[in-house]
This record gives structure tokens, sequence and C-alpha cells, in this order.
């Protein structure tokens, strides 16, 4: 086995990986705010506007990731829209992930008892700061979990851009393979730095919910551990 | 040049069966696999114990695509050439095999420590305890996210076509190099991808319903 076929092209691997972090953290940005906007449309507006944020949930959930890319991609230039392979693979990153936000931050939501709303609006909290204290930071706190999964999920997901030709890790190592022939090599030393960047992302994550949500977090882990026992 | 019509998409439909196919087996021998994992990673061992949970966190943190052109490409540079069915099967089935192993794990944990008494106080040898007292109970609780697991099956299968292999998705992107409507196309292989997936979908919360219903007791 020749390693060094593959290791001298470590300024290309660095870059896939750098474009790799990139594209997961900026989908999961917007994704999340698309999610929660979703979210609370879902909750605020009427009926109808509730239906149609199920419907594109369902439809999200039940379609391959790779048919969402390829409709951006190929499908959108056909009614005049046409985006790079990077635009299209950000673009349908953040709506793929954001339907399945949008379904983990509902289940948090509803966890949040209707007598905590009263609550807070009984300690003449603002509708807006109810809201943010009362539903939004503790559902976000006890779904983070939840979230997590699912954010190293979508970076996971996002090797399937390098089918329009995306340069993210996956993408690199094509290029790499062709270079140097050396196919085993190159995707030994690729997965590994998949799984680098999966338990990164794990720890990360974990670290940055602590950060986030400290109280609540304690608190969800109380009521868990008691809910358990009961 | 050639448009998008009636045998173009009888071709496509007809390709979904090649989807499903690749899907139940990914699901049978991944299960098989992913059943033993379960059991290693509960086994009163340590290294078996250890190994089961390093073997699923290693399968769970790497792309599925990873895998697919580790078994494919590379194999094949050392001089293993798999067909490209057998190489898609076999990733799908490692792939599966450590998501149903992390499911199975806690559907089994989720049996109540009592059960496991009750059946050592009953002489019961492991395997036995096993095969009467644990496994009727948690299948029954494991199938939810089971049925669950196999809608996130059906959609990874559309990345073997990357190997060559003409499932539901390949079948799109060849009809799509011939007649370039893909609108059209990728709209009828969603749709087809839906129409696997959403009645899955719907089972899995309905019993998800019911398994919560009769818990609730």
């Amino acid at each position: 086995m020749l390693f060094q076929d593959v290791f001298s092209k470590w300024p290309m691997i660095l870059n896939g990986v750098w474009l790799t972090i990139v594209l997961s953290f900026v989908a999961i940005g917007l994704g999340l705010v698309l999610a929660t906007a979703l979210t609370a449309l879902r909750s605020l507006a009427g009926s109808w506007a509730g239906y149609i944020v199920d419907a594109y949930v369902e439809l999200m959930r039940n379609t391959p990731f790779l048919v969402q890319l390829f409709m951006i991609f190929f499908g959108l230039p056909q009614i005049g829209i046409r985006l790079n392979g990077l635009e299209a693979s950000l673009l349908a990153m953040t709506l793929n992930l954001a339907a399945y936000a949008t379904e983990i931050i509902r289940a948090g939501v509803d966890s949040i008892h209707k007598s905590q709303i009263e609550a807070g609006l009984a300690l003449a909290m603002t509708r807006w700061q109810v809201l943010k204290h009362v539903v939004l930071q503790p559902a976000f706190a006890r779904v983070w979990p939840a979230l997590s999964s699912q954010f190293v999920l979508m970076m996971l997901a996002s090797s399937i851009c390098s089918f329009v030709s995306v340069q993210e890790l996956s993408g690199t190592a094509a290029i790499i393979e062709q270079d140097t022939f050396r196919s085993f090599e190159t995707y030994i030393v690729v997965t590994v730095l998949y799984l680098v960047l999966a338990l990164s992302f794990k720890l990360f994550l974990n670290w940055l919910g602590r950060k986030l949500f400290p109280q609540v977090s304690g608190l969800a882990r109380l009521t868990e551990a008691h809910g358990e026992a009961a | 040049m050639q448009t998008f019509g009636w045998p173009e998409a009888l071709f496509i439909l007809r390709s979904a069966g090649w989807t499903l196919a690749l899907t139940a087996i990914a699901f049978f021998i991944g299960g098989a696999i992913g059943g033993v994992f379960a059991i290693m990673r509960l086994s009163r061992i340590r290294w078996l114990r250890r190994f089961a949970a390093g073997y699923i966190l290693v399968i769970q943190s790497i792309p599925v695509l990873m895998v697919l052109f580790m078994s494919y490409y590379g194999l094949s540079a050392l001089g293993i050439e798999l067909p490209p069915f057998l190489a898609a099967s076999a990733s799908l089935s490692i792939y599966v095999s450590a998501y149903l192993a992390e499911i199975w794990r806690g559907s089994i944990e989720s049996v109540p420590r009592q059960q496991w008494e009750a059946s050592a106080s009953l002489a019961h040898t492991t395997a036995q305890t096993y095969r009467h007292v644990i496994l009727p109970q948690a299948i029954r609780i494991s199938l939810p996210p089971t049925v669950g697991f196999l809608v996130q099956l059906v959609k990874n299968t559309s990345i073997v076509q990357v190997v060559g292999f003409v499932d539901l998705m390949r079948a799109g992107m060849l009809v799509n190099n011939a007649t370039y409507q893909a609108f059209q196309i990728f709209t009828l292989v969603g749709a087809i991808y839906f129409a696997i997936c959403f009645p899955l979908s719907r089972l899995s919360r309905h019993l998800e319903k019911v398994m919560n219903a009769s818990r609730s007791h």
C-alpha cells in the first residue's frame, strides 16, 4: 500500500475537509432558521399554513436527498433558475435539514405544557418573551440531542453533493483517485477523515448544547431522570 | 432528440423493482448481522461489547457512500472485483447492520429488568431468556423505529447508482441524459420514492401510537 501518493495531495484534502465543514455549518444555520420559522408558522398561522408545512415536511422526509439535489441542479434550469453545484448543494441541504429539524423542534414545542405559557403571561412577560424564554429555549434544550444527531447525518449526507461536482471531501477523493490510481488508500484516508469529522461534530455539538442551554439542560436531565423513576 | 414519454416512464417504473429488491436484500442481510451485533453489544463479555460498540460507532460515523466506494473501487484496486449489484448489496447491508443493531439494542434494553430476573429464576439459560422472554417483547418495541429506519434505507439505496447499478435513481438519470427533461423525470422518480416511503412512514407512526396506547395501561 502506498499512502504517500495520497498524503502528497494534502492541500487538496484539507480543502475538501474545509468545504464539507463550511457546507454543513451554513446548511445547519440556514436550515435551523427556516425550521424555526416553519414551526412558528404551523402553530401561529391558520390551519391551511399548517397543512402546507406538514406537506413540505412529509415530501422532504420521504424522498431521497439525491433526488432533491438533482431536482434543484438539473430540474430548476428548465424553469429558468440556474444554480451552480455549490449553490444547488447548499439549497438542497438547507431545505432537507429544515424539514427534519421542523419535525424535531415541533416535538420539543409540543412538550411545553400550556400552563407554562400561562405562568409566563401571568408574570407579565410579553408574548415575545414567553416565546423566547418559556417556549423556544426549553424546547430547543430538550430536542438538542436529536437535532445534533440530525446535524451529523446531514454532514455525512453532504458527501452526496460530489455527484453535482462539488469539491467537498468525497468529491476530492474522486479526483485524487483519478490522479493517483490508489483507490483503496484514498478511500481509507477519506473515510478516516469523515470519522474524525463526525466525532468532532458530536463533541462540538454536545459542548454547544451545554453552553447554549446551561440551566435548562440541567433541568431537563433532572425531569427526565425523575420521569424514568416514576 | 428523444423525449420523455410512456416508454421512458415505464422503464423508470420497472427499475423501481430493483430499488425494492436491493432494499429487501440489505434489510435481511443487514438485519441478521445487526441482530448479532445488538446481542454482542449487550453481552457480559467486555471485549465483545466493546467490539460491537466500536463497529456501530464507526459505521454510523462515515457516509454510506464511502462504504460503497471502498467495496467497489477500493476492493477492485486490491484485486477483488465485485459486480455492482454485489458491492451495492454488501455496502448497504453493512450500513443497515450498524443502525439496526443500535435500534434493537435500545429495544432489548427497554424490556424491564425484572423480566430478566424472572427468567433467571426459572433457571433459563441466556439463550432461553432471549428466545422466550426478552425477544418477543423487544421485537414489539422495536417495530416502529425499525419500520422508520426502512424509510431511510429505501432513500439511501439511491446512491448506488454511482457504481452503475440501474436502480430507480439511475434509470431516472439515464432517461435524463437522453431527453434533458429533468424536471418531469425527477418529479416522477421522486413520486415513486414517495409512494414507497410515505406509507412506511405512516405505518411507523401508527405502530408507535398503538404501542404507546398498550404501554400506558
